[in-house]
Order: C-alpha cells, then sequence, then structure tokens
C-alpha cells in the first residue's frame, strides 16, 4: 500500500544553514494492509521525520514515497485532498493537538466543513457517535467539552476517532502512547489491535521497544536514520543480529528478570560503521546490514 | 533508620481550594536503601518528594514530621532547611537536563555553585574531578557549555554535582524518563554505584516506570491519588502485591515477549479522582474491581508482614 524508496532527508541546520544533517538515509519500506509496522529508533535517529515525509509535512530530500503506486509527491490539491482522506497521521502530545480556546470537538466540525459538507446532521452525528465508539469514548463525555476538562487518553483516543470518521486506509502513529499513564495506555495499544483486523495499515512509531513489540507485526530498528535491522518482529526481537539492536534489547528494564551484565555489547560498533553497508537477508523476511549478519 | 517520615500531608493551594498532593505519608528508609517511588502522573509522587527539600510556593505544609539520621528536618521553614539541603538532603530534579546554566561553561557553573553554598570550593573541586571521570565524562567536560552535552553527559553532570557533598539522602525525581533505554540502563546503574561507593547514603527514586525500579531499587512504594497504597521490597512488588491498584499496573504493562495477538493485557478503567476534593474513603474504590461497603472508610496503611506495608480492607483481611 505504502511503500518508501532509498527516502533521505537531510536539513540545513548551523547559522546561516551552511552545515547539513543528514536526519533519514536510504530507507526503504512498505507498510501493507492489515500491518502494523513498528519504527522503533532512539531520539535523533529519525523516526518521527520518516512519519512526517509519509504525511507530507516534510518534503524528502531523495527518494520516493508511493502510495498505491502514485508518487506522494506529486499530489497536489485535489489529489493530496483524497490522499488524506485515506492517510492520517496522531502524534506524541495530544494537549497540544488542540487548540485550548476551542472545544475539543472542533477537530471533528473541522473536519466535516472540509469532507463531509453533504451529509445532513442527524447523519453526520451517527457517524461521529459510530466512531467515537469505536474508540471506546461515550460521546457525552466529550463532546462540548474543553482539551483541559479531557484526559490525555480521551483526548489520543478523539484524535484517533477523528482519522477513523474518513474511513482511512493508513494510520502514522508517532509515539501517540508516550504520554499515556501506564493504565490507560494499554487501552489505546489494544486499539490499534482491533483496528489492524480491520484492514488498517499502521505504522507505529515509537522508542519503546516493548510497546512496538507488542503490536506490531514487522519491526524496524533506525539508528542515526538508517535502517540497520528490520524484519518480521518475532525474528528482530527473538534473534537480533546487528549489536545495537542487541544492546537496545539488553537495556530494555524488564519485570521479572534483572538486567545481564554479560549481554552488554555497548558502544563496541559506533555508527559510523554502517554507513555504506547494504541490507542483507540473514533469514526469510530479516535484514541485517551487511557484516553483521551470520 | 536512615530517613523517618510520619504523618506527612503537602497540599497545593489553589484559587478553588487545596489540592491533596500528598496525604498522611508514613514511611521509613534504612541507611543504604534505594526507595523507589511509583505512580501515575498527578498521583503526588514528585510532591512528596520535593517536600522533604523544599516545598515552593504553592506548597502548603499541613502536618507530619521528617527525621532524617535522628535528626528532625524542619521542612516547613524554609530558611531552616537551608543547612541541611545540598549537604544533607540534595535532590537530582525533574527536567535535571534543564537544570544547567546555558550561559556557563560547566567549570565556572559548579565553582559559583558550591561557593553560593559556602562550600570550600578548592577542597571539593578535586574530588568533583575524580567523580566526573567515574561517570565516564570526559577531561574537558569542565570548559564545555551544556549545549554541548548530549542528554546522559547533561544528566550525568547534575547526578553528579547533586551527590558531590555526600548527602545522607538523594532524591532522583524521573531521572531516565527523559533518556533513550541504553542511556537509561547506564544512569540508573550509576545511581546504584553511587550508592555502592557510599557517595549517598539512602535514595527516593522518584519514577513513573515500574520495570525501571525493579531493576534498581531495594524496595518500591506505589502511590495513588496523594496516598500511599503499598511498600515492599522490590521482589514482593513486582512478584506477590497485595493492593489490587498495583496488582492492575503491573498487568496492564507490556513486556518484551508479550504479544497482542497472543495474550491482551488490560488497562485499568476509569480515571484517579480529582484531588481538589478526593472521594471519603479508600482513593481507589471507583475503579477497583474488589471494592466493598468498607471501602468508605479510608483502610490504614499497615504492615501485612515485615517489611510490607500496603493501604487496602482485602490485603489485611
Amino acid at each position: 500500500m505504502l511503500e518508501l524508496d532509498t527516502c533521505c532527508k537531510s536539513f540545513r541546520v548551523g547559522a546561516f544553514g551552511t552545515k547539513e544533517l543528514v536526519a533519514v538515509r536510504d530507507v526503504s519500506f512498505e507498510v501493507r494492509s492489515g500491518n502494523v509496522v513498528s519504527l522503533i529508533g532512539e531520539s535523533g535517529s529519525g523516526k518521527s521525520t520518516i512519519g512526517k515525509m509519509i504525511l507530507r509535512l516534510l518534503p524528502t530530500t531523495r527518494g520516493t514515497i508511493t502510495y498505491d503506486g502514485t508518487d506522494v509527491s506529486t499530489l497536489q490539491g485535489r489529489s493530496l485532498r483524497e490522499y488524506y482522506a485515506d492517510v492520517q497521521g496522531v502524534f506524541q502530545d495530544p494537549f497540544s493537538s488542540y487548540n485550548p480556546i476551542f472545544k475539543a470537538s472542533r477537530v471533528f466540525t473541522m473536519l466535516r466543513s472540509e469532507y463531509f459538507s453533504s451529509l445532513s446532521r442527524s447523519e453526520w452525528s451517527a457517524k461521529l457517535e459510530r466512531s467515537l465508539e469505536a474508540v471506546s469514548l461515550e460521546p457525552g463525555d466529550v463532546l462540548g467539552k474543553y482539551p483541559h476538562q479531557l484526559s490525555g487518553g480521551q483526548l489520543q483516543r478523539m484524535l484517533i476517532a477523528r482519522a477513523l470518521l474518513l474511513d482511512i486506509r493508513l494510520l502514522v502513529a508517532d509515539e501517540i502512547i508516550s504520554m499515556l499513564d501506564a493504565s490507560t495506555r494499554i487501552d489505546v495499544l489494544n486499539l490499534l489491535g482491533e483496528l489492524k483486523s480491520r484492514g488498517l495499515g499502521i505504522l507505529f512509531i515509537t522508542h519503546d521497544l516493548s510497546l512496538g513489540n507488542y503490536i506490531s507485526d514487522e519491526t524496524i530498528i533506525l539508528r542515526r536514520g538508517r535502517i540497520v535491522e528490520m524484519g518480521a518482529t518475532e525474528k528482530v526481537f527473538g534473534d537480533p543480529r546487528h549489536p545495537y539492536t542487541q544492546n537496545l534489547l539488553a537495556s530494555v528494564p524488564h519485570l521479572h528478570e534483572k538486567w545481564r551484565h554479560d549481554r552488554v555489547v555497548a558502544a563496541a560498533v559506533p555508527a559510523s560503521a554502517d554507513d555504506g553497508r547494504a541490507l542483507v537477508a540473514v533469514d526469510e523476511g530479516h535484514l541485517v546490514a551487511a557484516g553483521f549478519g551470520p | 533508620m536512615s530517613l523517618h517520615v510520619d504523618d506527612l500531608t503537602v497540599y497545593y493551594q489553589s484559587l478553588r481550594g487545596d489540592v491533596k498532593a500528598v496525604d498522611g505519608a508514613t514511611f521509613e528508609i534504612a541507611d543504604g536503601e534505594i526507595m523507589g517511588l511509583a505512580g501515575e502522573s498527578g498521583c503526588g509522587k514528585s510532591t512528596l518528594g520535593k517536600s522533604l527539600i523544599r516545598l515552593d510556593t504553592r506548597m502548603r505544609y499541613v502536618r507530619g514530621s521528617v527525621e532524617l539520621d535522628g535528626q528532625e528536618l524542619p521542612v516547613w521553614d524554609d530558611a531552616r532547611m537551608n543547612p541541611f539541603r545540598f549537604r544533607q538532603v540534595s535532590i537530582i530534579p525533574q527536567y535535571a537536563l534543564s537544570a544547567l546554566n546555558p550561559t556557563r561553561r560547566i567549570g565556572r557553573m559548579a565553582v559559583e555553585l558550591l561557593k553560593s553554598r559556602d562550600v570550600a570550593v578548592d577542597a571539593v573541586l578535586p574530588e568533583f574531578r575524580r567523580r566526573l571521570e567515574l561517570v565516564d565524562l570526559p577531561q574537558d567536560i569542565l570548559e564545555r557549555f551544556p549545549i554541548e552535552l548530549s542528554g546522559g553527559m547533561k544528566q550525568r553532570v547534575v547526578m553528579v554535582l547533586s551527590s558531590l557533598l555526600d548527602p545522607s539522602l538523594l532524591i532522583a525525581d524521573e531521572v531516565t524518563s527523559a533518556l533513550d533505554v541504553s542511556t537509561q540502563r547506564a544512569v540508573a546503574e550509576l545511581l546504584v554505584e553511587f550508592r555502592d561507593r557510599g557517595f549517598v547514603k539512602s535514595m527516593i527514586v522518584i519514577t513513573h516506570d515500574l520495570s525501571v525500579l525493579y531493576q534498581m531499587a531495594d524496595s518500591i512504594l506505589v502511590m495513588y491519588a496523594g496516598k500511599l497504597a503499598e511498600k515492599a521490597p522490590a521482589e514482593t512488588i513486582v512478584n506477590d502485591s497485595r493492593h489490587p491498584y498495583t496488582q492492575l499496573l503491573l498487568s496492564s504493562l507490556p513486556e518484551v515477549g508479550v504479544r497482542y495477538a497472543e495474550r491482551r493485557l488490560k488497562g485499568i478503567p476509569g480515571r484517579p479522582p480529582s484531588l481538589l476534593e478526593p472521594p471519603a474513603g479508600c482513593r481507589f474504590q471507583a475503579r477497583c474491581p474488589v471494592a466493598t461497603e468498607k471501602c468508605d472508610e479510608q483502610p490504614p496503611f499497615c504492615p501485612l508482614e515485615a517489611g510490607h506495608e500496603a493501604a487496602c480492607w482485602k490485603a489485611v483481611a
């Protein structure tokens, strides 16, 4: 459905933009319908940049992003509007996604004027109720309230409901549960699981390996803008080949198992070691930067 | 006992009334103990940590006492607390990453800080350098500006500064939350090492992340809506907790190895009560699956066995 082909993104930084910062290097992967792909990386790995490029919030520097065979960068006006009817994003901080001086349900009315102006009032409210129910929100609880009167979990679920109103096919979920409390974030995660079984493709961007492991079918590990390992989640987590992935996994705090001191291979491989290494298959559907394989 | 807190109650003043953020906290920390303080956002864990060293202007001391190494801490008196701060009680603040003065080099900032606290700078500086080296920071760090350091490096500078005078109690507020997993592990292990080397006698580590606490803390205290819910050795909290809130919270945490397709985890329905007018009785009552009429009365925070305390009628019975 969505395909990234050797995407690169560089930013101009420093005084007068004299330096170049390469945030994303030669990233290629695919998101299919009914699939959850986790994009896992530490801060500065370029994971959010990739999400923003897919949503056309940032242009790519090189490479192409295609959606159902169409190059996303060529979309304009009407075709772009249709693209957004299929592809939507939800971001990390629910509190800054709403304008605090308007009621939270304004996100729905804005959507209505843009996409559903032909629907009658009753059809619209029925549709709205259905999508709020899909994210297990009580319409009476959330409609007509201001953002500060709602919890982070409720706000985040409203944003997902807003995306669902459009009958989207692909959701870019950028750290959507990092801000939520432990007792409520699992509900949002389970909601993603349900959406997936309805055929939605989800790009789940996170720094939390256990969350990525819980929900995703495929996992991509990013380091300094480059994919170092990717493949089916059970393979990447069960049999990590790249030292960086191994190190990440060894650092995850577990609840029933203490950190093991023999498992750290920290700093053994600097990020620059990945330069110029292509991804090679070590197993069916399990790719690792060349040289770290078998 | 290194630290002894008895019925400490601290409210926030607001226009609509008092926000009862810490209500009747009673606990002890032994010498050399690292106690994890866990709970969800808004449960009062940071307030409890802060009230042991400095009440900010919105916080109002209501009652209770704090005793450190047999000496009473006058937590309600800002001026009288001053001799204790930094020397006996020290804190690594939340957002420590932005705690460093951006206009000063690290070395100069440290000197200014020590002078402001009337510490003999020349006597302390060699130890400061030694400790910076110990936490794997390069020699030239004193010449650098904070902007030149990564998040993990800044966190380590703040850790070294906060514990420089070997305080008896160190409060670490969300020190690992903003860091990446590998840095998070390094910082957590350094905190344990600080205790092992005797830089600090005991420690309170405040975080929302129970799995990090399990890795580093000796005991864990779980708070819910301003009240203490349960305190026990880390192993007991994780494997044999008795308070329904702790149990539900633990069962909602995804771990590496648990997959949606195989085992579906459940959250806790509902949300914490407002602390402006918290309900009478147990504050977890409305979300608790095993609540009974008895829960209209506040359960005492009482010992179940040695080192294990919980505030729940069910746990006592």
